[in-house]
């Protein structure tokens, strides 16, 4: 048996031993999920036990060296932990910026003092992030940010908003885009500072969303002194972290839908509408669509798999995520259109305890931001036509 | 197994690129079609083939082949679909091969399977009888008569099936249409009494054949595999055949893009390049999008076949659903991009799109595989 087979082995019978049945089940909302930081507060016990046994094995951070607080595993290990946690529907222990899009920067631009700083207590869930990159007139166009940081001695002295930035008003820390060189050409006078949310000068507005949720703000900073030491990579040259943080925003949003858990569509359509006397879903058009979603589904989750491999053997395009980003979105997007035509009247439901609070709409609704955050469509296309097909203009 | 192509196989892939390429441009396409050639492929460049082992590249190593798997075989169709070179690959490379191989008696592989792999024995699998593919409509009759059966019925779209030495034929010796059980497979000489074979010219200026069988005798040797039980057998070498001809569109949407990414590089409108225009970058863009999805999807079916043969019918589905919607959008997308080039017969596109359309049609289109998949998970 082959070292990989025997991890396989272990690493299910140590799930099934360690992970409670109700963290099995995929998450009901958003407000479902574990987030960490110095204010968190777990939403059963069930979360607080699968969370600390996670953190213990290094496992809400299976690749990240065990330095930092992470589980040290190879890309065989971790696909085979991703594949056995999927195969038993266990949950993320741990919902975290940090992990998903600081983490991976700090690891590649990082001094060591700040890697050291920062990296385990991601991995242990002490420290939320929250990402300041847009502004109210730096969106897709994000290099024309304005949101400045003036030297001061040691420190910088930053003034300026931010807008949708996620949970601010719950994160710790933030990892933040500044124009340090107003001279410059716009992309070249960027930094990328991390600081603390309770520094002097910083506040938050929340902001109400479709989806009757605000999980996002808008971010005032008013002369926020922040030390020097805390830039991350060369002043001036924060937009290269920045694109590599979103390379990494934008490959784990691909995998944002529900992709091989939860139960199929076609059962889940079944259960509302019924079958016609051939055992036909009792709804043809609908039954279509479905199975060419499916279909995609399945190809992208192969396309997933693939752009790993791809990486791995070294043939692999640092733009690719931009195309994953895109595909994955709008599938996730269709996705929950379905499973709102599937639903019918019983799936407008918006305050109920039958519907859990609606919770089928308001997802719905959550996912036609997916399109949007961390880059549109639009942006993604530009992206692929511009880097990958090399086609002509700015 | 990781979904890239392995070092072998990648040389394999460079090797019949090189070949294919230099000697069967789609040029070569063009001269068999306005010379309407009476074989419709060549001769020597099937013998070229024979050399290089793609033939063989199915057939057991101890019947002269070398054994390979689906994998290899869908990288040599992929390349046949960058040039559209017409040649019997398909027909008796892959799907002859399979089913000897699969569902042959001894005799019956030491008869045709050295054969298949030097290049000297042409074979067609003829399977489809209606406007649609449905092998389980398959009403050709084979009643049992003295020590064989007696064939009668026809098949439409026979791939190859004008120029084959051996026809594996589909048929019917129990149940009614409609029904799995009662398919029984059999080799039938072409040249037997009571077949006609009708050649007929495809858009795609690619081979095949109208048959009929009228009391056709074949001796009870001549079954391949169980009588009344081939289904599973047909199952099996219609999936093969829809891994290889999706993996042809994968290579003829490559190719097409390719094309079209070029000439969006090069004609100038409103002084400026059309590739300038947003309208039509974010178009190219989307369709490399698709194509890498389906190119992941294809390639996973194949590694299913080659590793868990009996479980791949959804993978395949998924990926002869995806093949024919991507090339079909990359056509096109190919000829609108090209604007009235692209409607002219002295330019290559057209040929594209009139593949396209037959590899769609071909062992399934989209729909029929969408249908299937959502029968095989119950909805
Ligand atoms: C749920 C959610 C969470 C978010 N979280 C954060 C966060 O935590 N931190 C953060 O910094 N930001 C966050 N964002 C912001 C997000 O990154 C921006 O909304 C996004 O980049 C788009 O910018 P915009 O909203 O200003 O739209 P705009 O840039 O104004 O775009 C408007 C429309 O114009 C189109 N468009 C713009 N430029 C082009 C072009 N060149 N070609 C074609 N079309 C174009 C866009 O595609 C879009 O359709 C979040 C957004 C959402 C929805």
């Amino acid at each position: 048996m082959s070292d990989l087979e025997a991890f396989r082995r272990e690493t299910r019978a140590w799930l099934e031993a360690n992970c409670p049945p109700e963290m099995r089940r995929p998450t009901t909302s958003e407000n479902d999920t574990y987030w960490g930081g110095r204010n968190a507060k777990f939403s059963s016990e069930p979360q607080r036990l699968w969370f600390e046994r996670m953190r213990d094995k290094g496992w809400t951070v299976p690749d990240w060296p065990k330095e930092y607080g992470g589980g040290g595993l190879d890309r065989a290990e971790h696909k085979v932990l991703r594949e056995e946690m999927a195969a038993m529907g266990a949950r993320p222990p741990l919902s975290s910026f940090g992990i998903w899009m600081l983490g991976p920067a700090l690891l590649k631009y990082g001094n060591d003092a700040q890697k050291k700083e920062h990296l385990p207590k991601i991995a242990a869930g002490l420290i939320r992030w929250c990402q300041g990159y847009s502004e109210p007139n730096a969106g897709s166009d994000l290099a024309s940010l304005q949101t400045r940081a003036e030297s001061d001695g040691d420190d910088y002295v930053i003034n300026g908003q931010k807008i949708w930035t996620s949970y601010a008003n719950y994160a710790d820390w933030i990892f933040c885009l500044v124009r340090t060189d107003p001279a410059a050409k716009k992309h070249d006078g960027i930094s990328f500072i991390l600081f603390d949310m309770a520094s002097t000068g910083v506040s938050t507005k929340p902001i109400l969303l479709i989806s009757g949720y605000s999980p996002f703000c808008e971010t005032f900073f008013d002369n926020v002194r922040v030390p020097k030491s805390h830039v991350v990579g060369t002043v001036n040259r924060g937009w290269d972290v920045a694109k590599y943080l979103l390379q990494h925003e934008r490959a784990m949003i691909s995998g944002m839908g529900e992709r091989g858990v939860g139960r199929p569509l076609g059962q889940v359509a079944a259960d509302s509408i019924g079958a016609d006397p051939q055992g036909r879903l009792d709804d043809a058009m609908l039954r279509s669509q479905i199975s060419t979603f499916e279909i995609d589904e399945a190809a992208l989750s192969a396309a997933a798999e693939r752009a790993v491999d791809l990486a791995k053997a070294g043939q692999s395009h640092p733009a690719f995520s931009s195309a994953m980003k895109y595909y994955g979105t709008e599938l996730n997007k269709r996705r929950h259109e379905i499973l709102m035509s599937a639903g019918g009247i019983d799936a407008l439901e918006w305050e109920s305890e039958r519907s859990r609070g609606g919770a089928r709409p308001r997802a719905w609704l959550r996912t036609k931001a997916n399109s949007i955050e961390g880059g549109t469509s639009e942006v993604m296309l530009g992206i692929v036509a511009k880097r990958i097909l090399d086609l002509p203009g700015a | 197994m990781p979904l890239v192509l392995t070092e072998e196989q990648s040389m394999l892939r460079d090797s019949a690129r090189g070949l294919i390429s230099d000697k069967a441009p789609v040029a070569h396409l063009r001269t068999l079609r306005d010379s309407k050639d009476a074989t419709g492929f060549s001769r020597d460049l099937w013998k070229a083939f024979a050399d290089m082992g793609f033939t063989g590249l199915l057939v057991p190593e101890n019947f002269g082949g070398s054994g390979l798997g689906y994998v290899e075989a869908g990288v040599v169709m992929e390349e046949i679909g960058r040039t559209l070179m017409p040649s019997p690959f398909l027909s008796t490379a892959v799907l002859a091969a399979s089913a000897l191989s699969r569902g042959g008696s001894e005799a019956q592989k030491s008869a045709h399977l050295p054969k298949i792999a030097d290049g000297s024995l042409l074979a067609a699998f003829a399977v489809d009888e209606g406007t649609k593919h449905r092998p389980l409509q398959i009403n050709l009759q084979a009643v049992r008569s003295g020590n064989g059966f007696k064939l009668s019925g026809a098949k439409a779209l026979v791939v190859d099936g004008h120029t084959a030495d051996l026809l594996i034929v589909a048929a019917r010796s129990g149940g009614a249409a409609g029904e799995r059980h009662g398919l029984t497979l059999f080799l039938v000489d072409p040249k037997a009494k009571g077949v006609a074979i009708e050649r007929t010219v495809m858009v795609d200026a690619h081979n095949a054949a109208r048959i009929e069988f009228s009391d056709v005798e074949v001796d009870a040797d001549h079954v391949l595999g169980e009588v009344d039980q081939g289904g599973a057998l047909l199952d099996g070498v219609l999936n093969i055949g829809r891994g290889a001809v999706a993996s042809e569109m994968v290579g003829l949407s490559e190719e097409v893009f390719g094309r079209t990414v070029t000439y969006l590089k090069e004609r100038k409108q409103f002084g400026k390049l059309i590739g300038e225009f947003q309208a039509l970058q974010h178009r190219a863009a989307e369709l490399y999008i698709d194509i890498e999805i389906t190119r992941a999807a294809v390639l996973k079916a194949l590694q299913t076949l080659d590793g868990d043969f009996d479980s791949a019918g959804a993978a395949v589905a998924v990926a002869k659903a995806r093949a024919g919607t991507t090339a079909t959008r990359a056509v096109q997308e190919g000829v609108q991009m090209h604007g009235g080039m692209g409607m002219t017969d002295q330019f290559d596109i057209g040929f594209f799109m009139k593949r396209a359309r037959v590899c769609q049609e071909l062992f399934g289109d989209s729909n029929y595989h969408a249908d299937q998949l959502a029968r095989m998970k119950s909805y």
